[in-house]
């Protein structure tokens, strides 16, 4: 699904983020990618949505060389990519419905098509019953779960998550993860930015560890020490 | 694309979207009617003023047209010239296509009205013939043509051999024509600015929505919303602009002419004259709303070109 090929990315001013990674993700693997911060994880996640292009190498995404892709067709590439973010970048004008349906609307679904998709993704998350409610009302896992619903409402076939538990306490942050557990169970391939190790290690699932942009780890979380 | 929808729905689809979008941006308009009110009044007087200065033009054309009338060119014919040739040379001018028509004074015609006007009348009794020459008194068509054609016609009714003399008084009416074309220049020009002016006030207001609107913009990016779908809503604000203010310009001058119309009447009834301001016209007042829609438009695709590349997701 994802395939890093010599991948190094040097931001204007010289700092290197990531200086040749080498990465397969397959399709329908779920994955966490751990480090400190200032390691590389948002700089390889950003990569991966076309926001920041590499210095230098090839990303492949579900066979695409992204490199081959222009400015105009980066849309395209995003419908098939849910992002979750920290901060969840919800829009606070609008109710939940509206704010989960924005993918759907986008990509020119109909009318019926959109309250069928919204209604079942914000099931999956557990807030059908909020639709109506202003987002701004909500408490923080509830907004990040909307946040959720919006990134798979349009079943993309990649899932990617920078901090979503950033905020959130430790039952709250389980259950997320849990979450994008149960989509990655569908088919749908996952890979998680997070530094929270002890959620990781329960979890079970593989992890990618950045340090000063290089992989220094990649395989079951408790192959390694902590590298704390 | 594996979850795109149908093509015939995503067709379907687009008009779709277009149709929300300028809804939901008149919506957006209407929920902040101050905001709105301001920046179309704006607009609406920098295309009424213009506007009036057009009408105010035409309307003085159209009253200096009916002084063409005055206008005539005076054939003084040589006075050896009988009254049978002149009748032969006014039937043929009558097919000239630049005149209107010919009044012949015959010398003895002349001579009556000479006496009449100048008081010389008894002087006159010991002449002991008639000095006066045949005189045709030709109207030249001038509704069509300028002061120009009317000199060259003069130039070449003076060339005929049986003309003594050809004149015409054009010297104030050459005015008046070069007058109208400057201010018709100065119009042109006012209304290029104020089309500035337009384009300014309605890129600036979009740039300001384009700022407010910022995390709806980079959300919109990250999720695979194309450029043509972000840049669609404030196209049809600028576009929702262009129209409001049109219209708006619209009645400010239908209000004026109407506040004008009777003084003016009333001053043309002093003259003896049934002269009536004419307005804009249905021709008129849909250039004035097309051209208020571009301009619209026109700013608006200016600061959303300008603008939306600079809100990338980061």
């Amino acid at each position: 699904m994802i395939h890093f090929n010599n991948i190094s990315k040097r931001y204007p001013g010289g700092h290197d983020a990531l200086s040749q990674v080498n990465l397969q993700l397959a399709k329908g693997q779920m994955a966490f990618l751990t480090g400190h911060s200032g390691a590389g994880k948002s700089t390889l996640l950003k990569l991966i949505a076309m926001i920041e292009r590499p210095t230098r190498g090839q990303i492949f995404l579900d066979g695409v060389n992204l490199n081959n892709i222009s400015n105009r067709k980066i849309p395209y590439i995003r419908r098939n990519i849910g992002i979750i973010f920290q901060n969840h970048h919800l829009l606070y004008d609008r109710p939940v419905f509206d704010n989960v349906a924005m993918p759907l609307v986008i990509q020119g679904y109909r009318r019926q098509e959109i309250h069928k998709r919204v209604r079942a993704a914000l099931n999956q998350v557990g807030l059908l019953s909020k639709e109506k409610v202003d987002p701004i009302t909500l408490s923080g896992g509830e907004q990040q779960r909307v946040g959720i619903a919006r990134a798979i409402v349009h079943k993309p076939l990649l899932l990617l998550a920078d901090e979503p538990t950033g905020n959130l306490d430790p039952d709250l942050s389980l259950e997320i993860m849990q979450l994008f557990a149960r989509f990655n169970q569908v088919g749908t391939t996952v890979l998680i930015a997070s530094h929270d190790l002890d959620l990781i290690k329960h979890m079970g699932t593989p992890m990618i560890s950045l340090e000063g942009g290089k992989i220094i780890h990649n395989g079951l979380p408790f192959t390694i020490n902590s590298t704390r | 694309m594996r979850n795109s929808p149908h093509k015939s729905s995503r067709i379907r689809s687009y008009f779709g979207h277009h149709l929300r979008s300028s809804i939901t941006t008149l919506g957006r308009l209407y929920a902040q009617p101050v905001a709105t009110l301001m920046t179309v009044a704006v607009i609406a007087i920098a295309l009424a003023l213009p506007v009036g200065l057009y009408i105010t033009l035409t309307n003085i054309g159209l009253l200096s047209s009916g002084w063409d009338g005055s206008t005539q060119i005076s054939l003084f014919l040589h006075t050896e010239v009988t009254k049978e040739d002149a009748v032969k040379l006014m039937q043929r001018l009558e097919k000239h296509i630049d005149i209107k028509n010919i009044e012949l004074i015959d010398k003895e015609t002349g001579l009556e009205q000479f006496k009449e006007m100048s008081g010389f009348g008894d002087a006159l009794k010991y002449l002991d013939s008639n000095p006066l020459p045949v005189v045709l008194v030709i109207q030249p068509k001038m509704q069509s043509n300028g002061p120009d054609k009317t000199t060259a016609l003069v130039h070449e009714l003076g060339k005929n051999p049986l003309v003594e003399l050809a004149q015409l008084d054009v010297q104030w009416v050459k005015r008046l024509y070069t007058f109208l074309e400057i201010a018709n220049r100065g119009i042109l020009v006012i209304s290029s600015m104020l089309a500035i002016a337009v384009l300014l006030v309605i890129g600036n207001t979009i740039r300001l929505d384009i700022q407010n609107r910022r995390e709806e913009i980079e959300v919109s990016k990250l999720i695979g919303a194309s450029d043509a779908f972000i840049r669609r809503p404030f196209l049809y604000t600028g576009l929702w602009y262009g129209i409001i203010g049109g219209v708006l310009a619209w009645i400010i001058t239908l209000i004026s002419l109407i506040l004008m119309e009777d003084p003016i009447h009333k001053l043309a009834s002093l003259y003896q004259s049934d002269f009536r301001l004419s307005g804009l016209g249905i021709k008129n007042t849909m250039l004035l709303i097309l051209i208020s829609c571009l301009l619209g438009l026109t700013g608006s695709w200016i600061a959303v070109s300008r603008h939306l590349k600079e809100i990338e997701p980061s």
